[in-house]
Formats: C-alpha cells, sequence, structure tokens
C-alpha cells in the first residue's frame, strides 16, 4: 500500500537554524505553597528531537509539561521557544506557537465524536469566524474540507478510521489514547508533549503506540517530549533522556548513559543503608 | 459509482447539512407539511388551520429562536443562564423604540422592520459581550444565580423606565408585522391584514405564521452551521473539558463571552418578534418563567442538539393548550357522562363549588389548581422527570425508537 498524505505536511523548515533550541527550559523553578515541584530544572530540546523525561512518580514530570503550556506559572526561570520567553503565557498563546500536548489520564471531549475531537486541534490552523461559520459560504466551507482532509490523513495514520463517527466517551481506553494523539497532531505541532502516551496499555498496543510515535517522528519530523514509565519503550526510542526525582534533574544524557548513572540506579532502586 | 449510488465521494457531500436522501426527503415532506398547515388541507390535522392553533405554532416558531439562542450557550458551551427572558426583554424594547409608533407616551422612532429586528439582535448582543466577561468568570450553578439575577435586575428596570416599557401591568404597543422601505403610509408588505397571496386568500394569521416559519428556519441553519464549524467546536470543547481545550489552543473567555452574545442576539430577535406577534406587552412578561420555560424547552427536548430544541419548543408551547382541551373535555365527561369515566373524570378536575379535584375549571380561588397552575406543575415534574429518566430528552426517546427500527427484528 502506498501511503498518500497530501494533507500532512508540518514543514517547519523555514525558521529552523535561526535559533539556538527549538524549547529551553532554564533554571526553573515552581512551588505550590511550601512545596517544591521544580527546582532548577534545565534542559533543551531541538528540532526533530525525541527528549524522554523519566522519574519516580511525583518527581515534577506533568508539572514540567504543565509549565510548558502555561498552565502553571513557575515563580523563578524562563522557558524559552526559539529563544523567546514564553513563561507566563496563557495556555491558548502557547498552543499558537505550535506546542501540542497529549494528557496522562485522557483529556478528550466526551461528548464529541471522534471527527470533532481531532478536527478541534485544527483550531489554532484555522480562522473561521462564527459569521462565515453560520452561513457555511466561501472560506467557511473551504476551511472545514481542508480540515476533513488533514483530518481523515491522520485517522489513517493512527487506524482510528473505524471509529470515526464514534462519541469518544464509548471507545476502548487504547482508542481514546490514539485519538488523543490524532488531536494533539492536528494542530500540525513543531513540538508534542506525550505524556505516558502507554499507561495502562497492554503489549501490543504498547508496540502500536511506539509504531505511531516513530511514525510520526519519521514522516512529520515533529520534536516530542516524552514522559513514560515503560523503561523498555524509553530506552528504545528516546534520543536523550533526562531524569529527575524530587523537581531536581538527576541526569541528562542518551539511554545508555542514563542507563549506567549511577544516581539514577539510586533513585530508582534506593541506596543501601550505610551502617 | 453507478453500482452504489449512495456511496460518499466528497467530503463536501457527506459533511452536508442532510448527508443522506432519507433526510433529504424527510426534510423536504416536513417543510411541505409545515407550509400546507394553515390551508388545513392536511387529512386529521385540519384543525390546526385554527386561529388559535396558528397562533400556538407561531408562538412556537418564535420561542424556538429563543431557544436555539440558549442552545448555543447552555447545549453547546454548557455554561447554564437562567437570564435568558432579560435579553429578549432587551430585544422587544429595542424594537418597540426603533420601531414603534411617534409620538404616543412612549419612546417611538417608527423606523421600518428591517431596522427593529436585526437591531433587536444585535443590541442584545453588544449588552450580552458586556455583561459575559463579569460572568463568565463563575461557572455551573454559580453563573445560574449570577444570570439569574440578571432577570430580576432586567424585572426592575423594564418597570421604572414606562417612557420605554409604558409601565407596570400597562405595557406599550411595538411595531407590527409591515414592511415599508421606509416610513412611508402603505407597507409594500403587510402580515397584519387578511387578504389573497398570490390569488390564495390568507388570514393575517396564516401569512405571519408562514413569515415566522421563515424566520425559525434561518435561525435553524444558523445553529446547526455554527455547531459543525469552528466557533461550535470550539463551544462543545470548552463545554467537555476547558483546560484540555486551552491547552488546545482555544480561548476560553474569548468563546464563552461570543458563546452569550451569540445567545443573546436570538433571545433579542425573539423579544422583538413576540412584541410585534402580541402587539402588547408587559414589562412584567420578561420573568424568570420565561426563562424558566426556555430551560424547560431545552431540557425536555434533549439539551446539545437542534432538533431536541425545537422538539422541546413545540412541547412547552403546545403542553398548555393540550392541557387545556382535556381539562376541558373531562369536565363535560364529569357533568355529563355516567359510570367509570365520569368518576375518574370527576377525580381530575373540579367544576363546581366544593367540588374536590387536581384542577379546577372554575374562576377565582377553589379546591384545585387552576390550568396555567397546573401547567407549572407540570413544567417541574416534567423536568424532574426527564433529567432523571431520559437525560436526553425526547429526542433520546427518538433515537430509540429510531435505533429499534433500524436493528428490527433484531434486538441490535
Amino acid at each position: 500500500m502506498t501511503t498518500r498524505r497530501t494533507a500532512l505536511t508540518f514543514d517547519h523548515s523555514a525558521e529552523q537554524g535561526t535559533y539556538e533550541h527549538l524549547l529551553q527550559f532554564e533554571d526553573v523553578s515552581l512551588s505550590f505553597k511550601g512545596l517544591k515541584a521544580l527546582d532548577d530544572v534545565s534542559f533543551h530540546v531541538d528540532d526533530g528531537e525525541l527528549f524522554a523525561i523519566i522519574g519516580p512518580n511525583g518527581a515534577g514530570k506533568t508539572s514540567t509539561f504543565n509549565c510548558i503550556n502555561g498552565v502553571y506559572k513557575p515563580q523563578q526561570g524562563a522557558i524559552r521557544w526559539k529563544g523567546e520567553n514564553i513563561l507566563g503565557r496563557r495556555p491558548d498563546r502557547v498552543a499558537k506557537l505550535g506546542v501540542s500536548r497529549t494528557f496522562q489520564n485522557i483529556e478528550l471531549f466526551a461528548h464529541m465524536t471522534v471527527l470533532e475531537n481531532i478536527t478541534l486541534g485544527r483550531h489554532v490552523r484555522t480562522k473561521t469566524s462564527w459569521w462565515d461559520g453560520a452561513l457555511w459560504i466561501g472560506p467557511a466551507k473551504k476551511e472545514e474540507l481542508a480540515n476533513r482532509a488533514v483530518v481523515e490523513d491522520i485517522i489513517d495514520l493512527l487506524e482510528i478510521a473505524r471509529w470515526r463517527k464514534y462519541h469518544v466517551g464509548m471507545l476502548p481506553y487504547g482508542v481514546q489514547k490514539r485519538v488523543e494523539l490524532g488531536r494533539a497532531l492536528a494542530m500540525e505541532p513543531e513540538l508534542l508533549l506525550l505524556d505516558e502516551p502507554v499507561a495502562g496499555m497492554n503489549l501490543e498496543e504498547t508496540e502500536d503506540m511506539a509504531r505511531f510515535i516513530l511514525d510520526i517522528r519519521e514522516e512529520l519530523g515533529i520534536a516530542m517530549i516524552l514522559v513514560e514509565h515503560d523503561m523498555g519503550l524509553v530506552m528504545d526510542i528516546a534520543d536523550r533522556v533526562m531524569v529527575i526525582d524530587f523537581g531536581k534533574r538527576i541526569a541528562t544524557g542518551i539511554p545508555s548513559e542514563i542507563q549506567n548513572d549511577p544516581n539514577v540506579i539510586k533513585a530508582y532502586l534506593g541506596e543501601e543503608m550505610d551502617s | 459509482m453507478r453500482n452504489r449510488p449512495r456511496l460518499y465521494v466528497s467530503y463536501a457531500s457527506e459533511m452536508a447539512l442532510l448527508p443522506t436522501w432519507t433526510q433529504k426527503v424527510a426534510a423536504l415532506v416536513f417543510l411541505v407539511f409545515l407550509v400546507l398547515i394553515p390551508f388545513g388541507v392536511i387529512p386529521g390535522l385540519g384543525f390546526l388551520a385554527d386561529n388559535d392553533w396558528l397562533k400556538i405554532l407561531s408562538r412556537v416558531s418564535i420561542f424556538a429562536i429563543g431557544a436555539l439562542g440558549l442552545h448555543l450557550l447552555s447545549g453547546l458551551a454548557g455554561q447554564v443562564s437562567l437570564g435568558h427572558a432579560f435579553f429578549v426583554g432587551i430585544g422587544a424594547y429595542t424594537a418597540a423604540i426603533l420601531g414603534g409608533e411617534v409620538g404616543k407616551g412612549t419612546w417611538g422612532l417608527g423606523l421600518p422592520i428591517w431596522i427593529w429586528l436585526p437591531a433587536a439582535g444585535i443590541v442584545a448582543a453588544l449588552i450580552g459581550a458586556l455583561i459575559a466577561p463579569t460572568a463568565v468568570r463563575v461557572r455551573g450553578i454559580y453563573l445560574a444565580i449570577v444570570t439569574l439575577g440578571l432577570v430580576f435586575v432586567g424585572e426592575w428596570l423594564f418597570r421604572s423606565l414606562p417612557f420605554i416599557t409604558g409601565g407596570a401591568q400597562a405595557g406599550r404597543k411595538f411595531p407590527t408585522f409591515e414592511f415599508r422601505f421606509w416610513q412611508e403610509e402603505v407597507p409594500f408588505l403587510d402580515f397584519t391584514s387578511d387578504g389573497p397571496w398570490f390569488g390564495i386568500q390568507m388570514t393575517s394569521e396564516a401569512k405571519i405564521y408562514i413569515l415566522l416559519l421563515v424566520f425559525v428556519i434561518i435561525a435553524v441553519i444558523i445553529a446547526k452551521n455554527i455547531q459543525r464549524t469552528r466557533v461550535g467546536r470550539a463551544f462543545m470543547s470548552i463545554r467537555d473539558r476547558d483546560i484540555a481545550a486551552e491547552v488546545m489552543g482555544v480561548a476560553d473567555t474569548k468563546h464563552k463571552v461570543m458563546a452569550f452574545a451569540l445567545s443573546s442576539a436570538l433571545a433579542g430577535v425573539t423579544g422583538a418578534l413576540m412584541g410585534a406577534f402580541v402587539g402588547r406587552l408587559v414589562p412584567e412578561g420578561f420573568s424568570l418563567f420565561l426563562s424558566i420555560q426556555f430551560v424547560a424547552a431545552l431540557l425536555i427536548g434533549g439539551i446539545g442538539t437542534v432538533t431536541g430544541t425545537l422538539l422541546g419548543a413545540t412541547f412547552v408551547l403546545v403542553l398548555p393548550r393540550v392541557v387545556q382541551d382535556l381539562t376541558g373535555l373531562l369536565a363535560s365527561t364529569a357533568q355529563t357522562g355516567s359510570g367509570w369515566t365520569a368518576a375518574v373524570a370527576n377525580f381530575f378536575v373540579s367544576t363546581a363549588e366544593g367540588d374536590p379535584g387536581i384542577v379546577s375549571t372554575l374562576p377565582g380561588t377553589s379546591p384545585g389548581l387552576n390550568i396555567a397552575q397546573f401547567n407549572l406543575l407540570l413544567y417541574g415534574l416534567l423536568l424532574i422527570a426527564f433529567l432523571i429518566f431520559e437525560p436526553l430528552g425526547l429526542y433520546g426517546i427518538w433515537i430509540r425508537i429510531r435505533n429499534y427500527w433500524k436493528s428490527w427484528p433484531f434486538t441490535y
């Protein structure tokens, strides 16, 4: 079967090279009252890179995502998008830059169909006003049809065609995860944040999801940050890995370095008591 | 393609408002049915051509436009509002000021319908957009309370501006359904008098019914189109999960304000049409009860769907008439009938002083409720019943019937 993806281009190459890093975290600290969720965390992600963040529960992985998205506002540091500080921007403004995301606990729009959910991902890439939409004339119709072509390509890529018209609330968990990935992709992002994409999945579903992630990377060249507990998956597909524990960065490096880092082993397995 | 005539070959045909031939034909048949009603040629339903019934059906059309407005706000964007009556009032009085007669006790500029009708929607939308940023800072039940306050502020305002509203219990005259280019003496299109149209003799009621039918069809198409395009999807995403919607790039407050404005616009148009239809309205008309009727229409019909909203609007306005007719029937059975039918009828209605019954046909006080009170009670009971037993409303019932026959004779 030949792939025919005319609508999905994701060509962001024009701007590339004009900035140092796509996304850069500079000494970001986030605290809730007395609790320090992130403590001087720094890292960077480059174009087309698959960057993984791992760490025990409560280490601050999802908080990192929420800081990038603008859901949380860190007290210190800077988050640079192509060199520009975006710390404190509203979530919808950050999305407009080209940052998309999936959630740990599925956050789909339960009373909307798969099609509607994925099409909503096109929101920042479209501009139909309500009056154009209300009359279904010229630009609105053209844009909706173009949207549909993109959405169908994504549906094709993620192999969810048979569920197209279902309300997402009725779908099995694994499929919902895929729909959420589709919604994130529909934005044509430059950076995709994946929050535990294979959590709670069996081996087969995990392998499917890994395949989709690799497909997205190869065909669309989107940079990704992956938060995941499945070490096998992370070590297999990530370019670089950062380990955090209790809000502090422990190590950053390529998977093989990380696996042998004594600090990482200590964080995950605990350390022997000195007697 | 020849062997599969119903295969979709383009996204455009699959995304049409009425994608299948069955739906196209059904819509056309229904439209013809609606147009034929005032001519009394439909077998078995000829009574709908009576002026009484035509007026009820016209009210349904007017009410449905406002209900579609609330559908955009509450059904799609998920913002519960009890303040709909306020915006209906704003629309009504905007129309009254712009279109009302010049030189009477109340303000009136005597402008033609093509100014006062759109203006009613625009002014209501502007006021909605003005209030919304404050209102949508709270959500759920708190928003309901804030908008509830709006109704009372509105009622007070309308009562204390007699030069606009005619004052409490007096009311004022509204512009009528006469189409003029400007302020000339003879309208070029007049819906307020009987007379032939294209050689067909029509009463004023029939003409107004057709006019309002056109308006409601336009409103339905607008609501449907908004629902299936970018803004409608943004509304629904906010309703379902607002944080996720924001992360996906939907500006939360902006769309809530937009939903408020659009819903108020349709409410305003409803107000203007209501004024023109009834001719004289008192400020007390724009009360909480009107808001409750809108909410009831949505909940009984099926929240979140245009079809449900229309079903609900019809139900809410036809119900009082049905109750009235049934009460009359029962009263006559109780008085003239015999046997168990009379006993049952006698149990339900009270026809004489001292005769116990649930509904009373007597004027004034007597045991039992009068018909208006009984209707109020019925709305309440139906709301509770639908919320508990059929949250998808009449539309949900229809879906179940349809699915049953789709797979018949199999169970699924």
